[in-house]
């Protein structure tokens, strides 16, 4: 998945500088704050499967890359050894790599910069970055996104652990609806594609039939079987790619 | 979950992005292998998904937690606020445990 939520392009795509920080800033607060409510859903899901508070503050601090989390998280929490979520969370964020190749001058033009800014280099930076082109304005955007997301990240893995944990039976509220909830609305954008869409189908058809017979956390793991039915790339460019 | 995993995560993670950062122009990724890569992290989420709706250990969850998700894939498919989404799960999955429904 290339991105959680797809930023409108506003700026222009060719490095000219547009002058409408303010514009900019405002947007940023805005999906700071729906980054904030996953944030929370991430931690209410760590604290209700068991994990202490200073865990799961400690993994949104060092990891910072929502979809690895959760699904790290979930597959512990189905029962499935470390080793099997730290796998998959991996494979989840091997699409970090092209990110970091088309915005490294962006980022910094110094290797400090760069070094500091790679734990900030998550799917909701760079989408709204590369929609502001590749000058400055561009450049003061992925800053403002990288520091305001991971505040809020963290701030609302910190509100919901502490809600998670204060729950006396989570089945009772349904909060194991929510989780999986949350991942459909995240995922919906990027199955507007075609191929993306058949590729999730037979990645959850497998995974589900696989259910019953490996142990947890491997499912998920074989679901990558549904890239089989990727087939070619469409001849059209993909959304957020030229954005 | 343990700290060891967190670490190893969290480290593996933060290579794979200072990777790009410090190999550009050195390295290009072939388009193909790029779309491999994004097609690949959607089959992992979907699967993940499905799974945390359907299942729970080696069977089935029940239909309380698939209802609850149902309703808020449709929510989120009529353009609802993510934070409305996530509470429609959760209110009717407990709505129906409420009623007996497992």
């Amino acid at each position: 998945m290339r991105s959680f939520r797809r930023t409108p392009g506003t700026g222009d795509a060719d490095g000219r500088d547009v002058r409408d920080d303010g514009g900019d800033l405002r947007d940023v607060a805005a999906l700071a704050a729906a980054i904030g409510v996953v944030g929370a859903s991430f931690g209410a899901l760590a604290a209700t499967a068991g994990m202490p508070l200073p865990m799961v503050v400690g993994m949104s601090l060092i990891v910072f890359a929502g979809g690895s989390q959760f699904l790290a998280v979930a597959v512990v929490a189905a029962g499935g050894g470390a080793v099997a979520a730290v796998v998959g969370g991996l494979l989840l964020n091997l699409r970090h790599l092209p990110f970091g190749l088309a915005m490294a001058p962006v980022v910094a033009d110094r290797p400090l910069g760069r070094i500091v800014g790679a734990h900030v280099l998550i799917d909701e930076s760079v989408a709204f970055a590369r929609a502001r082109g590749t000058g400055p304005r561009a450049r003061r955007a992925f800053w403002a996104c990288g520091v305001s997301f991971f505040l809020v990240w963290n701030l609302g893995t910190v509100v919901g652990a502490l809600a998670g944990a204060a729950m006396p039976d989570p089945a009772t509220f349904g909060v194991d609806a929510a989780f999986p909830a949350a991942l459909v609305a995240l995922l919906l954008p990027t199955l507007r594609a075609a191929d993306a869409r058949r590729v999730g189908l037979g990645a959850a058809a497998v995974a589900l039939a696989a259910t019953p017979f490996l142990p947890p956390g491997l499912p998920v793991l074989v679901g990558l079987a549904g890239l089989a039915l990727a087939g070619r790339a469409p001849a059209r460019t993909r959304p957020g790619e030229a954005s | 979950m343990t700290w060891l995993a967190i670490a190893v995560l969290g480290a593996g993670t933060y290579l794979v992005r200072l990777a790009g950062l410090l190999l550009r122009g050195r390295v290009t990724v072939p388009e193909r292998l790029q779309r491999l890569l994004d097609l690949g992290a959607a089959a992992l989420l979907v699967a993940l998904a499905a799974t945390a709706a359907l299942t729970q250990g080696d069977g089935f969850a029940g239909w309380a937690r698939p209802a609850g998700v149902a309703v808020a894939g449709v929510a989120a498919l009529l353009k609802a606020p993510f934070v409305l989404v996530v509470v429609l799960a959760a209110a009717t999955t407990a709505g129906l445990r409420l009623a007996g429904v497992p």
